[in-house]
């Protein structure tokens, strides 16, 4: 049997791409060794520590779970499409200004994350911010730090909006 | 320098790396890209313990996509020594033997041939086609079986070690040390009561989120590159060398982003191994490491036995305490027990103590440190009888250690004397804080404190600094960045050059680029390289005190610096003006600083926990958590906060749900983070902290290394509430429902 | 992972002809469970067939007449995100929401909990106290399946060579009626249950009418304790007659030690859990419009 590789045409960070992959490569192959998007982070390859989440068609997901052949046609986003341009996203911003940062590995996880929580919640309480990104883990802050950048984040978001 | 007054020290800017590490544009080891590059997959033992009759590589070898695979054979073979590495001592075949396994395999998980080739799937597909032939030994798991007479010995070389004398006799006991003061038959005849508990922890990973990782590149030229995510490029430098046979010249290693270490990426794993695979491929090779893998192959911290007795009189002055200690070594020597040791009464002054520790080696991954290596195995012991202790002779807990509690001048029974440490200070801020007094409302709700030490190290670092003529300055350094070291050690320039901490470009330099720089662990860089840029910079202001000196036309010696500004005669320039006009013709100012501080202050840390347990399930719930910290003085009071925060977090995880479920034959059944249970977000509550401050009498800002300390508390802070909650005390880790449900209907009973 | 080849049908024809004709094909909903097995060896694929593009496994369809008839394939998120969903069956709901967290619940389904087959899926205990039924579909047609009969040991169901679930059929609320899944897990997210217990109650006037009680994670397949059930009917609501209940589905567990617990906590944590779940199940049974 021959093995031939799948094309697959997707948008990633609105941006259309092609690319040839193994269906046996999941989402998160295709972006770091394919795209070579490495912002998104392998953890544990099962699911069980949210470091490869991305958001696709406008809801996260683990990307070591979805194969890199179910990204056709759909619109996936990742931490490398968070910020605006140039311009850092409250999210962003929040996390740096709250020292929600140590080593940073689980970091593109949570904002991108907390940024599907805040699209779809605006004004989350902290049981709502912690239920949400409880499938994220971070050994390093003990998550205080992070549920406070997510506060101050949807807090200015809100104000931008009113 | 010990100014009350600082300008930088003590703010909180945004660190450096920022936007690279919210962006994804920071490079952690699994990261780099490089052209030619092949994947590397290791095969590793299915048994705990087994002799290796023969290694059968041809099928992988013909693999598809298949270009090198190496196995022990492949390794120099070189005669025995002992290796001084970062986290202590360790025979050169202890150390190779761990990378790629010869003889025997020691535990499941050991590292036993490795393949690349073209892609991450195409090398693990050709791995399982190795053909390995095991003739399966029984396996010991745990210190007190490993240690009775008719154990199965793990290494027909290692004799015990007793009391600094060798004994020749093969046993897994390594090491039987002993740290003895005073006379504790004496002390405990004085004590109106004494109190003896045995204890049990299983073994915890470190948990960091990132696997280990590395590159490698055996050049042409017979350099090796490896891009490494460790806790040290030259750590990795000094461990791989010796493996490899290979001169410290000949090896470059580059660090890349770490995605936390906790003392588990100190040693290597690897680096070596994909060197190897490189050598013989002649291409740049690639190897992550699964969870799996982390979890098996790596190093988790010892499980331990530990008895602790302590006496006191009714007054509550303690008289005599004893400790014995018998850590799991793992596969090979080197227990954090000694630490375990150092740290176990370090909170205390008590005039008559007899320590005995052992290191035992069992058939498990070989351990490594984590995080106060080998101390809060000892804290949950000694912290829970002192809670025992103090509810027996009618003392508030914390007013029973302030009773006894260790001060400048006390000695500790390893045999240091403390000079300025802040053991009071921490008890006084956890004793006033809100919390403890805080009603505690409700069935089954407890409070417990404890209190922990860690030593901290010194150790070399190197800095230069390179000024710009636009007033900023670039400063090279050679800490492993692990939590935003690179901007609290740029603070601690900019504190003395006068300028702000965004006007310092800190780098984190590869092993050509850099003078030599300890490893990144032991609590040491903020203090040591930032001690290293404080120097830099002294150097620096010397240097330009020079031109300054010559654009007046006056001796150097009556310029003076101070707020920013260089002055003499009334005349004046701040330091931007003056590096603006640097007159190229003399060169470039360059600053160097090199340290290796000796008499390091430890840092004392204590918690006070509310917990709620539900007898019904056993769940125990953490309500409300303050963490008290000595910092000495914290440069960046909110990476300070998040030491404390994080160790904190991680003391929860160890006390309640982390462990390696062990099957009999040695295989560790949970090797997922789905059963490995660390906390998630909704797990803990919003830590409190309290950061204390007792300048260490040496650094130029009084710093105290503060990553340590606080893992060491809370277990048995945790252990005394549920205590208080629950009427049960519990003295195995980890306190899971079941454990604790049974406790209660022991209780009952 | 070793290599397999991957199709996405549009029909459950063209997905059963694949099944029927490719031993090594397995279907993939989510993935949840299939790409962690695949990855560890624990089940092996030479083809994988997304079922995702097929309407009638991805669908929800509810009216009050006829109750709930749900795609086997559509995610735990659409589950709980179903107003209709919520207000007619919200135990349904609340166990879609337990499962794993958001991410997980953005992509696995209840098709995949039950075809997995683990003694601890968290939703199988709730579809067999909901009274659901399978529809399964294969090359020699249709069947019904009720949810209890679906799993035959662990990580085994009665599906056939060639059969793909296609989605499951819930009959319409009573009035009356409650529902509640309580579980243990040593965290409060992301856990495997240690034991669970899964409680549908139609009470009236202070009296059980009738009663379902499954559980999870105390036996080789999520297990239907029809005798705990059956003695409550007329029974009065009260506390003598729940602790009965769950001494007996306590009784009736067959619990094994593993990782996750031991063998005589899981049959402590049944009766504790069976407690609890009725006291809930009848508190909302007393709220429930009819």
């Amino acid at each position: 049997m021959t093995h031939t590789l799948t094309r697959v045409r997707t948008t990633v960070n609105e941006e259309a791409v092609e690319f040839l992959c193994e269906p046996r490569q999941s989402l998160l192959e295709c972006l770091r060794d394919i795209l070579g998007l490495t912002g998104t982070k392998e953890g544990c390859n099962d699911g069980n520590c949210g470091a490869c989440t991305v958001i696709m068609d406008g809801r996260t997901v683990n990307s070591c779970l979805v194969l890199g052949v179910e990204a056709e046609g759909r619109k996936i986003t990742t931490i490398e499409g968070i910020a605006q341009g140039s311009e850092l996203h409250p999210l962003q911003r929040a996390f740096l200004e709250n020292a929600a940062v140590q080593c940073g590995f689980c970091t593109p996880g949570f904002i991108v994350a907390a940024k599907a929580l805040l699209d779809a919640e605006p004004n989350p309480t902290e049981e709502q911010i912690r239920l949400w990104l409880a499938n994220n883990l971070c050994r390093c802050t003990g998550y205080g730090s992070i549920v406070r950048a997510v506060q101050q984040a949807a807090a200015q978001m809100r104000e931008v909006s009113a | 320098m010990k100014t009350r007054n600082y300008a930088v020290v003590g703010t909180r800017p945004i660190r450096h790396d920022g936007a690279d590490k919210v962006t994804g544009r920071a490079r952690f080891g699994a990261d780099l890209q490089i052209s030619g590059l092949l994947h590397g997959y290791v095969l590793r033992s299915p048994h705990a313990h087994a002799r290796i009759r023969s290694i059968d590589i041809r099928k992988a070898l013909a693999f598809p996509g298949v270009k090198a695979v190496v196995t022990a054979a492949d390794l120099p073979r070189t005669p025995d020594r002992v290796v001084e590495l970062a986290d202590g001592p360790v025979r050169l075949s202890h150390l190779r033997g761990n990378i790629l396994a010869s003889d025997k395999v020691l535990y499941k998980g050991h590292a036993v041939a490795a393949v690349a080739a073209v892609s991450p799937h195409v090398a693990e597909e050709a791995a399982s086609l190795i053909e390995v032939d095991y003739e399966i030994l029984p396996c010991t798991l745990t210190a007190p079986d490993a240690m009775r007479d008719d154990a199965p010995i793990l290494h027909d070389d290692i004799t015990t070690m007793e009391f600094g004398e060798q004994t020749g006799k093969v046993c897994n006991v390594a090491e039987h040390f002993r740290h003895v003061l005073g006379d504790i038959n004496q002390g405990f005849a004085e004590a109106d009561v004494v109190i003896e508990r045995e204890f049990e922890t299983a073994t915890v990973h470190q948990g960091y989120l990132e696997p280990q990782s590395a590159v490698a590149l055996w050049n042409n030229d017979g350099r090796v590159h490896i891009w490494s995510s460790s806790q040290g490029a030259f750590s990795t430098r000094d461990a791989a060398a010796p493996i490899l046979d290979l001169p410290v010249s000949r090896l470059k290693v580059t660090p890349m982003e770490v995605g936390g270490g906790f003392g588990g990426k100190i040693r290597i794993y690897v680096e070596p191994v994909a060197a190897l695979l490189s050598k013989k491929a002649g291409r740049p090779v690639k190897i992550v490491m699964s969870r799996r893998d982390v979890l098996e192959g790596t190093g988790p911290t010892p499980g331990s036995y530990v008895r602790v007795k302590l006496g006191a009189r009714k007054d509550g002055r303690l008289t005599a305490a004893q400790a014995y200690m018998a850590y799991e070594a793992g596969a090979y020597p080197g227990a954090q027990v000694a630490f375990g040791a150092m740290c176990i009464f370090a909170a205390y002054d008590i005039p008559n103590v007899m320590i005995d520790g052992f290191d035992v080696v069992v058939n498990k991954p070989s351990t490594a440190a984590y995080r106060a290596p080998g101390t809060t195995q000892a804290a949950f012991a000694a912290e829970s009888v002192v809670d025992e202790l103090a509810e027996a002779l009618g003392f508030d807990p914390i007013e029973f250690r302030l009773k006894n509690a260790a001060r400048e001048g006390t000695r500790r029974a390893d045999g240091p004397k403390y000079r300025r440490i802040g053991c009071i200070e921490v008890l006084e801020a956890m004793k006033t804080h809100p919390h403890y007094t805080a009603p505690l409302g409700g069935p089954n709700r407890g409070r417990g404190v404890a209190v922990g030490f860690w030593f901290n190290v010194g150790f070399p670092s190197s800095c230069t600094i390179s000024v710009n003529a636009d007033g900023t300055v670039n400063l090279v350094e050679g800490s492993v960045d692990l939590s935003g070291t690179r901007t609290s050690i740029a603070m601690q320039a900019a504190e003395v050059l006068g300028i702000g901490a965004g006007d310092v470009n800190p780098t984190v330099a590869d092993t050509d680029s850099i003078g030599y720089t300890a490893l990144t662990g032991g609590s040491r860089t903020t203090y040591a390289t930032g001690w290293a840029a404080y120097e830099a910079a002294q150097d620096v202001l010397r240097q330009m005190k020079g031109r300054a000196a010559v654009l007046w036309g006056i001796d150097p010696a009556s310029v003076e610096f101070e707020g920013g500004v260089f002055r003499a005669d009334g005349r004046s320039t701040t330091f931007k003006e003056l590096a603006a006009r640097l007159d190229m013709a003399e060169g470039p100012v360059i600053g160097r600083g090199a340290v290796n501080p000796s008499s390091v202050g430890g840092s004392f840390a204590g918690c006070i926990v509310d917990v709620e347990v539900d007898p019904e399930t056993g769940k125990v719930s953490i309500l409300r958590f303050t963490s008290v910290q000595d910092a000495g003085k914290a440069i960046h009071p909110s990476f300070v906060e998040g030491q404390m925060q994080g160790g904190s977090a991680q003391g929860i995880g160890w006390a309640l749900n982390e462990e390696y479920y062990m099957s009999p034959e040695g295989a560790m059944l949970n090797t997922s983070l789905l059963d490995y249970r660390m906390p998630t977000c909704v797990d803990l509550p919003m830590i409190d902290t309290v950061i204390v401050e007792v300048p260490d009498p040496d650094h130029p800002f009084g710093v105290r290394g503060v990553g340590e300390a606080n893992i060491v508390p809370p277990p048995a802070a945790i252990a005394n509430g549920i205590h208080r909650a629950a009427g049960i005390r519990l003295r195995r880790l980890p306190m899971n429902p079941p454990v604790v449900v049974e406790a209660i209907w022991n209780r009952r009973a | 992972m070793k290599w397999f080849d991957y199709a996405a049908p549009r029909s459950v024809e063209e997905a059963i002809y694949l099944l029927s004709t490719r031993p090594g094909a397995r279907p993939l909903a989510g993935g949840t469970d299939l790409l962690v097995q695949l990855r560890a060896g624990a089940k092996q694929a030479d083809l994988v067939i997304d079922v995702k593009s097929i309407s009638e496994v991805n669908e929800i369809s509810y009216d009050p007449e006829r109750g709930l008839t749900l795609g086997a394939a559509v995610p735990c998120r659409r589950i709980y995100g179903d107003r209709a969903i919520r207000e007619a069956y919200p135990a349904l709901a609340e166990v879609a929401s337990l499962i794993g967290g958001t991410q997980i619940q953005n992509r696995a389904s209840l098709g995949g909990n039950l075809c997995n087959a683990a003694p601890s899926a968290d939703s199988i205990p709730v579809l067999i106290v909901l009274r659901a039924t399978c529809r399964v579909v294969g090359p020699g047609g249709a069947r019904e399946i009720e949810a209890e009969d679906f799993c035959t040991a662990p990580g085994q169901t009665v599906l056939q060579p060639g059969e793909l679930l296609v989605s499951f059929h819930i009959p319409p609320p009573e009035a009356h009626f409650g529902a509640r899944y309580v579980r243990f897990t040593p965290r409060n997210e992301m856990d495997i249950a240690v034991a669970g217990a899964a409680v549908g109650v139609l009470v009236e006037n202070g009296t059980f009418r009738s009663a379902r009680i499954a559980l999870a994670a105390v036996a080789p397949t999520p297990l239907f304790v029809r005798e705990a059930g059956q003695r409550l009917a007329g029974k009065p609501a009260n506390a003598e007659s729940i602790n009965a209940a769950a001494e007996v589905a306590r009784a009736a567990a067959k619990p094994i030690t593993d990782m996750r617990g031991t063998a005589e906590y899981r049959r402590h944590l049944c009766a504790v859990l069976t407690r609890r779940a009725l006291e809930a199940a009848i508190a909302r049974a007393k709220e429930a419009r009819s």
